[in-house]
């Protein structure tokens, strides 16, 4: 009963804040009553928040001061990455990177940076935290905007004196920028079972 | 065990009585009454048992595993033959009821099963809220508790139905599904406390392994009734596979999505777009375009026993399978002995909860002649589990990612049972 008269409570708490929300009495849409609540957890500080926030994102949000080129990208592949992905990034063992433009629609599409990627924002948030498998979260900003410069080159999608930073990486237009559509599913439309009882196939 | 020649000694006749039970023919020894000196150690009556232990384990006589695997149309096992193994398969013929044991879910990781200390761990959630906050794990095991039993199935389960994979097992083809009871708290309540702002639509989730996974969740109103931040799976702690001491959990939804070890929740107004919600975990369709953000698990039925590369005699057998849907409750389920011309409705086993594994039974007396044998679901939105042509024709066969056709095992006149692709 206790338990519920705290539902109860929380739930009329809540319904005020809402109201006075809506009313515009409030800035902020919980009451600091409702944060002491609990009492658990602690207010992160900025320092804390900017050494986790790691992500990147395509307006550019994140991505750290620095820059890189072409030419530094391709002494970066070749000395982390081109033992996993071949050296010109398509002879493997592990994922290609190069190549593969205007495959999609065909029995053997090759899905990489620069044939099936969306985001050339997404190569800094992955090849930083993820990249090289051995020492992820080893590269520097300079050597992730050199080795990021390299493969969008080997892909044709940038010229080969381009510089990458900051600025520029966001504006870059992806070759499959508008191959991606939202879930339609369900989008396969079975028979009714019914229909099926007693029939042939 | 296989004894040679005519002289089979008594010892050799229990341990082969053993086997032959294992296989249900009929035990024709009974331990215990005239058993010599030499077999006392194996009358359980005559020997005193073992003693309490600290950490239970199954029947040394148990041996169902988890097997290996990588990528599509690769070799599933362990050791020097599939060193780069970055799953492993639930045995699901083995299973019984609807809870997977937390040793034989099924693991799938991008860099490895991190090491973290419980005590060192914190969960940072900041972005679009009001306040920025940081949790311990016992703060978040002091919040309200939340517990749900359900499915989590890698998206990439039955990848290999779209190349026509030949001669496997119900492991080998479904065993990246898998259930159990989740505890933790509820998503809501941590974005209640931190007061989340009205525009964030998205959260980034991310954990910390090797690979920093990290993927967008968009804040629908089932996400935010049903998710939950999990420390617990089957009454213990997560196992460390399945993202200890934190997880993200969302009933119903792609298991990639169900961020392991999570470190990190950041509220955003769009989708980050990280590699694994657009180079991967995409749905490539064959006109080139590609489905993003599948992120439900649509309903998926699939027979356990019997089932590929197994062998049956004539007689009874009870069909039995597994059933799920990431929309909600099965609420039917039918069988099909002739290859999809005739169907007749399975009986589902208690408890039948949404978004989990239900288990379905079939009483089926084989005759020795062939038989394909076929389930289908239905579930509570009345979407029907597709026959493999339909799905195919829909998507194509490069999709990778979201397989969820009928399945048919042909059962030979021989008693083997082999997939099939009808």
């Amino acid at each position: 009963m206790d338990r519920y008269a705290t539902y109860m409570h929380k739930y009329a708490m809540l319904a005020v804040a809402a109201l006075l929300f809506a009313l515009g009495v409030v800035s902020s849409g919980r009451s600091a009553e409702d944060q002491a609540e609990y009492g658990l957890g602690r207010l992160a500080t900025e320092e804390e928040i900017r050494a986790w926030n790691i992500d990147v994102v395509p307006s550019g949000d994140g991505l750290p001061a620095g820059q890189g080129t072409v030419k530094q990208g391709a002494q970066v592949f070749a000395t982390k990455c081109a033992a996993c992905h071949g050296p010109t990034g398509t002879e493997g063992p592990k994922d290609r990177l190069v190549g593969g433009q205007n495959t999609l629609a065909t029995p053997k599409p090759i899905k990489t940076i620069g044939s099936y990627w969306p985001y050339a924002t997404t190569l800094y948030d992955y090849i930083y935290r993820a990249m090289p498998f051995n020492a992820p979260q080893s590269l520097t900003p300079v050597e992730t905007y050199s080795v990021i410069a390299w493969l969008l080159f080997q892909n044709k999608v940038i010229a080969e004196d381009a510089v990458i930073d900051a600025q520029s990486l966001p504006k870059i237009e992806m070759p499959n920028r508008n191959g991606f559509v939202p879930d339609p599913r369900p989008d396969v439309r079975a028979q009714a079972p019914d229909d099926l009882r007693g029939g042939t196939r | 065990m296989k004894e040679g020649g005519q002289n089979i000694n008594r010892r050799a006749f229990l341990h082969q009585s053993v086997s032959l039970v294992a296989v249900g023919a009929a035990a024709l020894a009974v331990p215990g009454v005239h058993a010599e000196e030499s077999d006392k150690a194996l009358d359980p009556m005559r020997v005193p048992g073992a003693l309490p232990r600290a950490y239970g384990e199954r029947s040394p006589f148990e041996k169902q595993t988890r097997l290996g695997g990588s990528g599509p149309g690769t070799p599933h096992g362990w050791g020097a033959m599939a060193p780069n193994n970055f799953n492993s398969l639930t045995p699901l013929q083995d299973l019984h009821g609807i809870i997977t044991p937390s040793a034989l879910h099924f693991e799938r990781h991008h860099n490895g099963v991190p090491a973290i200390d419980p005590a060192r761990h914190r969960l940072l959630v900041h972005g679009l809220v009001e306040r920025p906050m940081i949790f311990t794990l016992k703060e978040l095991e002091r919040l309200p508790s939340a517990s749900r039993i359900a499915f989590l199935e890698c998206s990439g389960n039955t990848w290999d139905g779209w190349r026509e994979a030949q001669d496997v097992t119900v492991q080998d083809l479904y065993g990246l599904t898998s259930t159990s009871e989740w505890n933790g708290v509820k998503l809501s309540t941590l974005l209640e406390t931190v007061g989340v702002r009205r525009e964030a639509k998205w959260m980034l989730a991310e954990g910390s392994d090797a690979a920093g996974l990290d993927r967008s969740v968009p804040l629908t109103d089932d996400v935010l009734n049903e998710a939950m931040i999990c420390y617990g799976q089957n009454g213990e702690a997560l196992r460390p596979e399945q993202g200890y001491p934190l997880r993200l959990f969302l009933p119903g939804f792609e298991g990639n999505i169900n961020v392991k070890w999570l470190r990190r929740l950041k509220l955003g107004a769009a989708p980050f777009m990280t590699r694994w919600e657009t180079a991967k975990y995409t749905d490539l369709l064959p006109d080139g375009k590609a489905y993003q953000f599948t992120l439900v698990m649509e309903a998926k039925s699939v027979i356990t026993h019997p089932s590929g590369q197994q062998h049956i005699q004539p007689g009874f057998h009870e069909i039995r399978g597994l059933a799920w849907s990431g929309r909600g409750r099965v609420t039917n389920v039918e069988v099909s002995l002739d290859g999809g011309r005739t169907w007749q409705t399975a009986r589902l086993q208690e408890p039948v909860l949404p978004k989990c594994h239900t288990r379905f039974r079939f009483p089926w007396r084989w005759n020795g002649q062939e038989a394909i044998l076929q389930s289908r679901c239905v579930d509570e939105t009345g979407y029907i589990q597709p026959p493999r042509q339909e799905l195919v024709k829909e998507r194509g066969t490069n999709s990778l990612y979201h397989y969820n056709a009928i399945q048919s095992w042909r059962v030979e006149r021989d008693g083997q049972i082999r997939n099939l692709y009808a």
